[in-house]
């Protein structure tokens, strides 16, 4: 038994699963975990599974007043897409002994969280294109390296979901793009929602690094390649040069090229507000929950009836064999 | 097979042109079979990623135990004689 040798105070499993990790390798469903690990991405998983189903809401939202047949046709993809990952990663979460319809309970009576992101308003058109933008340009910054995650149901999610994002931000930029040359009035439009996502977008990646006491584990177990700061400071340097060229103005008056590092130098957001939206207080919090709430409990008796016909007619395939 | 409080889980397996297996694509809840397929079709092929899809319920999936890896697989560790490379054979030894 090398156990002994390695240190005295691990466990012949916590060794083994320590050295899948140095590995590289990744930890499968019915791989031994700590407990930690398995509820640290119970948590991730469902709260980025309930991120995708309250995001449908936004958009969802523009979907019968986009300005022309072809924006309704991909919005309503995109919207679908959403829902789409939000089934993935539910299913990976339930690799985990997780149950689907406990995290959904927990959804609708507020006891799990989803990105705060999705608790603003989409008052206007150009919201659609701020939103591919940089609302899915912030998830793909922080998607990206979760393909690479140590727990394999999740990473081969990410990969699926990474394929499918790419679609949903060229598709908003382009909605920036165009509403940027079109009259004045549309460029404003543009300007306005920029000046609406910048800030929440910046928040996505969650608290700065010193004030994030879940990261370091995470770190540690591999389930984060990346800490919050690292993701952020990626989006706004790619998200600079997009802003230049659709000709807006990001609306941080801190915001500069640092020769030295090679990085912009970006503003402070208003964690104050960040922390407000999280504890419930949001412009849409309440709505965004009810409206989720209404959903499930008016197609109960759509999911009563698919079970009924089910269970009759595997009763009569039953007796029909007898 | 019915789950507590909703539908089964099923696995899917997708094979994505003809010639080529069916693989796992993943999950998915459906009350009966018709609706695992849809789903599926809904879920893992919007952008034709399928030609073929197959549905099975997770509960009729035997699996190998992780902790049997050794008594399981470590046996075929030491017959490199199945390999083609186990053979040293002349250098002017062409096509084979």
């Amino acid at each position: 038994m090398t156990v002994t040798e390695n240190s005295p105070t691990l466990s012949e499993n916590e060794v083994k699963f320590e050295e899948l990790l140095a590995m590289g390798a990744k930890i499968e469903p019915r791989d031994w975990m700590p407990d930690d690990y398995r509820k640290t991405l119970i948590r991730q998983i469902g709260q980025h599974a309930h991120s995708e189903i309250i995001g449908m809401q936004p958009e969802g939202n523009w979907i019968t007043r986009a300005p022309s047949l072809k924006r309704k046709a991909i919005l309503m993809s995109k919207v679908q897409d959403e829902a789409g990952h939000g089934l993935y990663l539910y299913s990976a979460a339930e690799t985990l002994g997780a149950d689907r319809t406990d995290m959904l309970e927990k959804l609708n009576n507020g006891k799990m969280k989803y990105s705060s992101i999705f608790n603003y308003p989409t008052p206007c058109w150009a919201d659609m294109g701020a939103i591919g933008w940089l609302v899915d340009g912030a998830a793909i910054c922080n998607q990206v390296p979760l393909c690479r995650t140590s727990y394999g149901p999740y990473a081969r999610a990410m990969v699926r979901i990474c394929k499918e994002e790419s679609f949903h931000q060229r598709q908003g930029y382009e909605i920036m793009l165009t509403l940027s040359n079109g009259s004045a009035k549309q460029k404003q439009m543009a300007q306005d929602a920029l000046n609406r996502w910048w800030w929440p977008a910046i928040m996505m990646f969650g608290p700065r690094d010193d004030q994030s006491p879940n990261s370091e584990l995470s770190l540690k177990w591999k389930i984060k390649l990346f800490s919050n700061d690292e993701l952020r400071q990626k989006f706004v340097d790619i998200a600079v040069p997009q802003a230049n060229i659709l000709g807006l103005t990001i609306p941080d008056k801190d915001l500069s090229w640092n020769e030295k590092t090679g990085h912009y130098t970006y503003g402070e957001p208003d964690w104050e507000e960040f922390f407000e939206v999280i504890r419930g207080n949001g412009p849409c919090n309440k709505e965004r929950v009810s409206n989720r709430r209404e959903a499930h409990e008016n197609g109960q008796w759509v999911r009563d009836a698919a079970i009924a016909y089910a269970k009759k007619h595997a009763e009569a395939a039953l007796s029909k064999a007898a | 097979m019915t789950h507590k409080k909703g539908y089964p889980l099923w696995e899917v397996f997708i094979r994505s042109n003809r010639g080529i297996d069916h693989k796992h694509a993943g999950s998915l809840r459906a009350a009966d079979a018709e609706m695992a397929l849809q789903n599926a079709r809904d879920l893992y092929t919007r952008r034709s990623e399928g030609v073929s899809i197959w549905v099975v319920p997770s509960n009729q999936i035997v699996a190998s135990d992780p902790d049997d890896k050794e008594t399981l697989f470590d046996p075929a560790e030491d017959k490199v004689y199945r390999h083609p490379t186990f053979y040293s054979l002349p250098d002017e030894l062409e096509h084979m």
